[in-house]
């Protein structure tokens, strides 16, 4: 075979393992579009590009009267949000007096730390529900933002604080001989430069709790206060089939805002796990 | 240097009088502080003497007598006792730590802060105790309180029948273990799920991996076109949050309406699979379903690695007369594991641990009868029906014990290996 040759053939076979991959991802990506545009309740006798398209799920989703799916919606950005901002605050925090600060316990502190991002955090299920529930905090949002936000600490905290290392500390100390206190620090110099770092850890602690599952599932009892997961599942776990279709376009329109988020976001994403991979 | 001539014992006597707090900071003269001291240590005896005393009394009984007590609120108090008493002894330890090293300072002749500096003092060293210490309280309560409770609770004969109120829970030792190991039924069922767990991470993760590196290699071919495109359509598994997309393979595998039967095999004149209701399909289904959803994180890191080789490598290895094969073995394979490494280590626990795909896709199903777990269940999932399903809370508890153990066993050999651990800004 000619060098040539040699090319056109290992291009083409890359094209082709190419498509098939794609096939493949794609796949259930639009049947699960078409089955969303379906008319009908089930999918008997559908295919993937209806005959007689109709936005009928949809609507019938938008209808509050009809179904919780809005305030699903709702309760899941508003646990996300909240557990964002509280463990955004709570990290920067505790990853500047690591990084910074040499004090008694610190060493004690990281370990702690090492140790406990190790462990996942629903492998206490059994403990945090039982407390949930002794506490009364059994279905509210309140326990689940805690238990999100306390779980997203450890590992979180060592990510920023080998971030925080990287930052100049003859910065600090010029900052406090100009008569800095350690605050005024933290809030006018070492935040603005861990920008970076920041928007990693936020974008974490907004994803970690909207694609959880298992930790809502344990907490929240009552349909009003169900986030989209919980919802999601409800919705197909009980009459699986008859409400397919109202289902479908249920995931497409939680799948489509988060991958667009993801997708312009991937960077950051893939700089901090590879950060928090290596760097413990 | 008259001062360290005079042989005064200030160091050892501020100590013996800090046995009650407070009065070693008195001898050194600095009386606020020993005060403060003082004062502190008071209040904490007062406010917690009563949830000590319950508390510890109720850890160790777990309550004598019904309807009064309640044992697992019994057990809650006994660990925040322990806790309280934990904050305690660290106070009490800074006292005496205080006291001695001040009184060390005047045998010196050091002359002591004056309470000005002493607030200086305070706010300088206590600013990282201060950011840290919301972190560490929420942290306290979410994280490490939930692990002591499971780690006590396991040792008990929490379940169904030893339920509060109506009934006890007893200490029982590691009878828990010893049930799990020898009572046929729960070591038989413990086997089941133990080694399909081991299968299921080992072929999902393993396999994904594979994928991930092949499709990377594949996309990083210089004279490829649309690569854009074609990244962002393999990265798409990883953007669509994995409960949809599992809860769309659950209905794709639907044996009556799914699309996998329906369209896809009776294209190829292939007759339906039982996927939910035949275990070994459910388990191949399983592991498909994973490869999709686990493959777009490892293509993206590979990616970046791949990019990161210099080329020279490959032009050396071209004049040597390598073929692609060989290339690939030589350079690229070496080179992208080691950059991977940690990251691959992290995809194995994580399937060791994925509960939402197991109990989403089909419930850990399907069941197997006179077991508490399906046949497809993982550890963690079983875990989860033995609390919520068979209330079996005790049994759990020790499961998710010798599961952390595994977990915590892996991430330790793990982090030996990595930066973090020989930093030598640890400390």
């Amino acid at each position: 075979m000619s060098p040539k040759m040699q090319n056109t053939v290992r291009l083409t076979l890359s094209y082709i393992a190419i498509a098939i991959a794609c096939v493949i991802i794609l796949y259930p990506v639009l049947w699960i579009v078409g089955s969303s545009f379906n008319p009908g309740d089930s999918l008997s006798g559908s295919s993937i590009i209806p005959k007689d398209a109709t936005l009928a799920h949809y609507k019938s989703l938008f209808n509050t009267a009809e179904s919780d799916y809005l305030l699903w919606y709702w309760n899941t950005l508003k646990i996300c949000i909240i557990t964002m901002i509280l463990a955004v605050a709570m990290i920067s925090s505790m990853a500047y007096a690591f990084s910074r600060y040499r004090f008694v316990g610190r060493k004690n502190g990281l370990m702690t730390f090492l140790i406990l991002q190790m462990i996942p955090n629903f492998a206490a299920l059994i403990a945090i529900y039982v407390l949930a529930y002794i506490t009364g905090l059994l279905d509210t949002h309140f326990a689940l933002i805690l238990v999100y936000a306390g779980g997203l600490l450890p590992m979180n905290t060592w990510l920023a604080k080998g971030y925080f290392d990287t930052i100049p500390k003859e910065l600090d100390e010029s900052a406090r001989i100009d008569g800095a206190g350690h605050f005024r620090i933290f809030w006018q110099i070492i935040l603005p430069l861990a920008k970076p770092i920041l928007a990693v850890v936020a974008l974490f602690s907004f994803i970690t709790p909207f694609t959880d599952f298992i930790l809502a599932q344990v907490i929240l009892r009552s349909e009003e206060k169900f986030t989209l997961a919980v919802g999601l599942y409800k919705m197909i776990s009980d009459q699986f089939g008859n409400e397919f279709t109202t289902f479908a376009a249920g995931s497409v329109l939680i799948a489509i805002p988060i991958s667009i988020l993801f997708l312009s976001l991937q960077r950051y994403f893939i700089s901090g796990l590879t950060a928090g991979g290596t760097k413990g | 240097m008259e001062a360290t001539e005079r042989q005064t014992k200030h160091r050892k006597t501020a100590l013996a009088l800090s046995i009650i707090p407070g009065f070693g900071q008195f001898y050194n003269k600095q009386i606020l502080k020993g005060l403060m001291f003082f004062i502190l240590t008071v209040s904490f005896a007062v406010a917690f003497a009563d949830l000590i005393n319950i508390g510890l009394w109720g850890i160790v009984t777990l309550g004598e007598k019904l309807p009064r007590d309640h044992s697992i609120f019994l057990l809650t108090q006994g660990i925040i006792a322990v806790l309280v008493i934990l904050i305690g002894l660290v106070i009490y330890f800074l006292n005496l730590r205080d006291a001695y090293l001040n009184g060390r300072n005047r045998d010196l002749g050091i002359p002591l802060n004056s309470v000005k500096e002493q607030y200086r003092n305070v706010t300088d060293q206590g600013f990282p105790y201060l950011m840290l210490s919301p972190g560490f309280f929420l942290l306290i309560f979410v994280v490490i309180f939930p692990i002591l409770f499971v780690i006590l609770l396991s040792f008990t004969n929490y379940d169904l029948y030893h339920s509060p109120p109506a009934n006890l829970v007893d200490w029982v030792g590691i009878q828990n273990y010893i049930d799990i190991f020898k009572l046929d039924i729960w070591r038989d069922t413990f086997l089941d799920v133990f080694s399909w767990t081991i299968v299921w991470t080992f072929v999902a993760t393993t396999g994904q991996i594979a994928i991930g590196i092949f499709l990377a290699v594949l996309m990083n071919q210089k004279d490829l076109k649309f690569k854009g495109i074609f990244r962002t359509i393999f990265i798409l598994p990883w953007a669509v949050p994995a409960f949809v997309s599992i809860l769309v393979f659950a209905g794709m595998f639907n044996e009556t309406f799914g699309a996998i039967n329906n369209d896809i095999l009776a294209a190829f004149g292939i007759d339906a699979i039982p996927w939910l209701t035949e275990p070994f399909w459910t388990k191949v289904a399983l592991i498909l379903i994973q490869f999709w959803l686990g493959f777009p994180f490892i293509f993206a890191m590979v990616t970046g690695v791949l990019q990161s080789i210099p080329d020279e490598l490959y032009e050396a290895a071209t004049v040597d007369g390598a073929n692609i094969w060989q290339k690939f073995r030589g350079i690229t394979l070496p080179m992208v594991l080691f950059a991977i490494a940690p990251i691959l280590i992290t995809q194995y626990t994580f399937n060791f641990n994925n509960f939402n795909v197991i109990y989403l896709f089909n419930g850990g199903g399907p069941a197997v009868s006179g077991q508490t777990a399906g046949s497809t269940d993982i550890l963690i999932s079983w875990i989860y029906k033995l609390t919520f399903t068979s209330a079996q809370y005790g049994k759990a508890a020790a499961i998710t014990m010798i599961l952390s153990a595994i977990v915590i066993g892996v991430a330790l050999w793990q982090f030996r290996r990595t930066k973090s651990f020989q930093e030598e800004d640890m400390m």
